[in-house]
């Protein structure tokens, strides 16, 4: 066997050593999973006839939340999204899944709140039996505020009205 | 308030929860891969030395590919949420193990050697028996926790198995060495290795119960932790074992292993710095307390502080009753002459190790064919299999798991020092085996198992959580509502 074959197999022997390790690396670096958080592109820039733009976005969206809830037991009208709309986290919205949705500065929490007014665990959000969304008030030292009057006991949450943290508002839509 | 959200819409971002996929499909991929490696490996062999691909390419290629194949669809089956990585590391060291040795058969210094034998189909048939094992480990161990019922009977399994190689007429003194022992029949047999595995499970179920007493009842002296003295008990009991080991079975290895694995637990279950001093320390003096009366150990400690001169002896008639060894300087002249990038797979003249060339010593011939370029992409690997064992105890939810998974890498990690350094000249030479690599029956049955358990710990502790179950009564309510 020539002298330059046996180089070239000796290098590419290595090469494909070291890429079978590299490889290896790269499924232990996609393999940490944790909170996926999708980054959301301008949508609506510049358009500042938002109503319009809002209008055709809700036109379009109920069939296809429907066909994604499956079966239609979704009631019309549910909420499927909490987006928060005022304070340092403005604009984080989590999906509505019929998981529970807890607030504070506790790091645990799902919406981790960076703010002086807030408890570590503040409040939660959750569906009940009917799958209304209920807020809850945690015992919170500054209290939640739904829609100005501060929370005593579990209440359901009517679509967008604001619920106030400290200086976060947050609100359910569609 | 609304117009707040549509004047920030550009940093909008969703937060929804995702699970641990399952990853079985790369687990596929990296294995397919991890077969066509050491085919790669074998071709080059046979051209570098026979000048022609060797004419049992396709069924060394087809054979490590179906028993690969049946170890991924059994995982498939019964691991679905295991570690994706761990068994194409594994089986690419197994493959490639089986490649080197099959090129040191070639040899002609070593055919010519009066004890020598075709190592390679042995250890395809041990490499088919280990794979066998890591299936029945993972047919018959449903859950890893089932393990901790067994916590005092593994003591008692793991002391017989060390005591066997000394029971007249069943133990073998091979090469100075007595830990084999021999199954008429069947072959030899390195009882330690299983031990290894069984020893574990025993200090995973024994320090899980005595963590506490052993992590928070101690005083404070010079920022150190010192345990009361009845905690240090355990500690003292597997010293004198682990003593014991050395100066009956003259097995330096071994015994490093087992203490090193006892401190490692201890460390990771009560987070004491303490332990790993007192470990160190207790390790130190043992081993030197040891060689400075047992003679096969010195001998070790002589061929390791001067090689050169053991190599020079060898050459010589002496009357010291002593054999005199050329291995370790052969060894690291094969390191040596493979410089970076190596010789090329079939180029180097590792086989003037002559004896052990395939066990202990075959980190060499990687070494010198592969280069350091090589011996660096094979120790990564080892360690990523112990990187994926930490973090499958990481991972894991209950404390039991959690300690066997960290004991079972770190028996491994360390085994992997133990001989690499001994290979190298770091530290003295000891008789035990490259996991996987190396020549072997028990090692690869051994580390077979092992990497079995460890896949079962990982599947439990990346399965997700049980979806939270919907109230059916709930469903009912909602359909009577009007």
């Amino acid at each position: 066997m020539s002298e330059l074959t046996l180089t070239v197999m000796r290098l590419g022997f290595l090469a494909v050593l070291w890429l079978f390790v590299i490889v290896a690396v790269q499924v232990i670096r996609s393999d940490l999973f944790g909170t996926r958080v999708t980054r959301r592109g301008t949508r609506r820039e510049g358009a500042r006839s938002q109503q319009g733009g809002r209008a055709a976005a809700r036109q379009a969206s109920p069939p296809q939340q429907r066909g994604q809830q499956g079966g239609g037991r979704q009631r019309r009208n549910a909420p499927t999204k909490l987006v928060v709309t005022e304070g340092t986290l403005t604009g984080t919205t989590v999906a509505l899944q019929g998981q529970t949705i807890t607030l504070g500065r506790a790091h645990d929490s799902t919406i981790v709140l960076d703010d002086d007014y807030a408890s570590s665990r503040h409040a939660r959000i959750y569906p009940d039996q009917s799958g209304r969304w209920i807020v809850e008030d945690l015992g919170s030292t500054n209290g939640t505020y739904l829609d100005r009057s501060r929370l005593t006991t579990p209440t359901p949450i009517p679509l967008g009205t604001p619920i106030r943290i400290g200086k976060t508002v947050i609100e359910l839509r569609k | 308030m609304s117009s707040t959200t549509n004047t920030s819409t550009h940093h909008t971002s969703t937060i929804g929860a995702i699970g641990a996929p399952s990853r079985r499909n790369t687990e596929l991929a990296l294995l397919v891969f991890a077969v066509a490696i050491p085919v790669f490996a074998y071709a080059n062999v046979g051209l570098a030395i026979n000048n022609e691909v060797p004419s049992g390419l396709l069924s060394y290629g087809l054979g490590l590919g179906l028993l690969a194949g049946v170890a991924h669809l059994v995982v498939r089956k019964f691991a679905p949420y295991a570690d994706p990585l761990l068994l194409p590391l594994a089986t690419l060291l197994n493959g490639l193990g089986l490649v080197v040795i099959w090129r040191l058969d070639q040899s002609k210094l070593l055919q010519s050697l009066p004890n020598y034998f075709q190592a390679a189909p042995r250890q395809l048939l041990y490499t088919a028996l280990g794979i066998a094992l890591f299936v029945v480990v993972l047919l018959f161990l449903k859950d890893h926790r089932v393990l901790q019922r067994y916590t005092y009977i593994s003591m008692f399994c793991a002391l017989v198995l060390l005591i066997l190689p000394l029971v007249p007429g069943l133990g073998a003194n091979i090469y100075g060495a007595k830990i084999w022992i021999n199954i008429p029949g069947l072959g030899s047999l390195q009882p330690g290795e299983f031990a290894k595995i069984v020893l574990a499970v025993f200090f995973a179920g024994y320090l899980m119960v005595k963590r506490d007493a052993l992590a928070l009842a101690s005083r404070r002296f010079m920022g150190l932790y010192l345990p009361r003295g009845r905690d240090l008990g355990p500690i003292l009991v597997v010293w004198a074992l682990s003593i014991l080991i050395l100066i009956f079975e003259t097995d330096l290895g071994t015994s490093l292993l087992f203490f090193g694995m006892f401190v490692i637990m201890l460390y990771v279950a009560t987070e004491r710095t303490s332990w790993i001093v007192f470990g160190l320390l207790m390790s130190a003096a043992g081993a030197v307390g040891v060689a400075s009366f047992e003679p096969h150990i010195q001998t070790r400690v002589q061929a390791w502080l001067n090689p050169l001169r053991e190599y020079k002896l060898s050459r010589e008639v002496t009357h010291d009753g002593i054999v005199h060894s050329d291995q370790l300087q052969q060894a690291l002249w094969a390191f040596g002459s493979g410089g970076t990038l190596g010789t090329g797979l079939g180029q180097g003249h590792s086989d003037l190790i002559r004896f052990a060339a395939n066990s202990d010593f075959i980190l060499a011939t990687f070494g010198e064919e592969l280069g350091l370029a090589g011996i660096m992409a094979i120790l990564l690997i080892y360690g990523l299999i112990v990187e994926r064992g930490v973090r499958t105890a990481l991972a894991a939810r209950d404390p039991f798991g959690k300690l066997l998974a960290v004991g079972l890498s770190g028996a491994f990690a360390l085994q992997v020092f133990v001989v690499a350094g001994g290979v190298m000249g770091l530290i003295p030479l000891t008789g035990m085996t490259m996991p996987f690599l190396a020549y072997g029956g028990s090692s690869v049955l051994a580390n077979w198992a092992l990497i079995g358990i460890l896949i079962r710990i990982s599947d439990t502790a990346r399965r997700p959580a049980p979806a939270p179950v919907t109230n059916p009564d709930a469903e009912m309510t909602q359909v009577v509502r009007p």
